[in-house]
């Protein structure tokens, strides 16, 4: 095995041990919170926050290729299919698909 | 049902990371072995963009820890539901590996509708199917990747926070959760301007911080 190849291995072990180090400590201490508490509720409110939080960092700050498409295409694509998605009673077939074509297409002819 | 909803975003999502892992110089294999093992997008970006300016392991240890950190609440907001006593330990330690956005918000939004006793068994099942579709979704990017140009890219890689929002709006049930929700959306960005690396930890447990007592009291 070439160096290169076992430094990849390395990464993506390094990789997988630091995300699954959340997930366990996260069943241990499950172990003693009931679903019914005040600490699982505030827990809750912290999962939906981070998770809104990520999302709207993705969408103002992204770190990939979506950077070249412009801020305020990207707000107008995701405000779009969030309208699509209340229309089509929560369907995530049409909002998802569309949002993909809307973005390419704007990006190219705006 | 709307089952095979989330497939098509969740494919979307790992096309490009299929696609990005060619890029970056990892072989099929090793692309494959990646969201096997990982399984958690914002991760595997980290992942990538550390490997490309040559970080050191120490360095993209603690950056893919600090980014994926959402998942010990997550996990802490989820596994109590599935807790039963007649199942073994093995399948909560086990199944954890699932936890990740789209299987972590389908378990939410669907988790009452199963038995206690059974819910780890399902959430099993929502598990595996979607990490296959990750793994195959990997896969199909790394071999076509170079059929993609860059504006399909772009395209792609607006499925997965559009899937994610779309979620979100879904869950907003309760004044605690959308309180939790917006202020989240808010405050994760505003924290940017003080520390990039640290904003999404910092406006995420701050917001639902806030969001909790708003509900509690109320």
């Amino acid at each position: 095995m070439s160096e290169m190849s076992s430094n990849i291995i390395l990464v993506i072990l390094v990789t997988s041990f630091a995300t699954y180090l959340s997930r366990f400590l996260g069943v241990v201490s499950s172990e003693k919170i009931d679903a019914k508490s005040k600490i699982f509720r505030w827990f809750n409110c912290i999962a939906y926050s981070i998770l809104a939080a990520l999302i709207a960092r993705i969408v103002i700050f992204p770190a990939g290729v979506l950077e070249e498409a412009d801020l305020w295409l990207r707000l107008i694509v995701i405000i779009i299919s969030i309208i699509i998605f209340i229309i089509s009673k929560k369907n995530l077939v049409y909002p998802t698909v569309l949002s993909a074509i809307l973005l390419t297409l704007l990006n190219n002819y705006l | 049902m709307s089952f095979d909803s989330p497939a098509i975003a969740l494919g979307a999502s790992f096309i490009a990371i299929g696609a990005l892992l060619k890029d970056i110089g990892f072989n099929l294999e090793q692309s494959i072995f990646s969201t096997f093992l990982t399984y958690a997008l914002p991760g595997s970006l980290v992942m990538a963009e550390s490997f490309l300016v040559g970080a050191s392991l120490i360095n993209i240890f603690l950056a893919v820890w600090l980014v994926n950190a959402r998942l010990y609440p997550m996990t802490v907001s989820l596994m109590p539901l599935l807790l039963h006593k007649s199942q073994p330990r093995w399948k909560y330690y086990l199944s954890c590996h699932f936890i990740a956005v789209s299987a972590w918000l389908i378990m939410k939004s669907n988790y009452q509708s199963i038995e206690k006793k059974y819910r780890i068994d399902f959430w099993m099942g929502i598990g595996t199917g979607t990490w296959s579709i990750a793994i195959v979704s990997t896969i199909i990017g790394f071999l076509v990747s170079d059929y993609l140009n860059k504006d399909m890219m772009i395209g792609l890689a607006i499925v997965n926070p559009v899937y994610f929002a779309c979620m979100m709006v879904g869950a907003m049930k309760s004044l605690q959760i959308n309180l939790s929700i917006i202020l989240g959306a808010i405050l994760g960005p505003l924290f940017f301007f003080v520390s990039p690396e640290w904003s999404i930890l910092y406006g995420g447990v701050l917001a639902g911080t806030l969001a909790y007592f708003v509900g509690e009291f109320k």
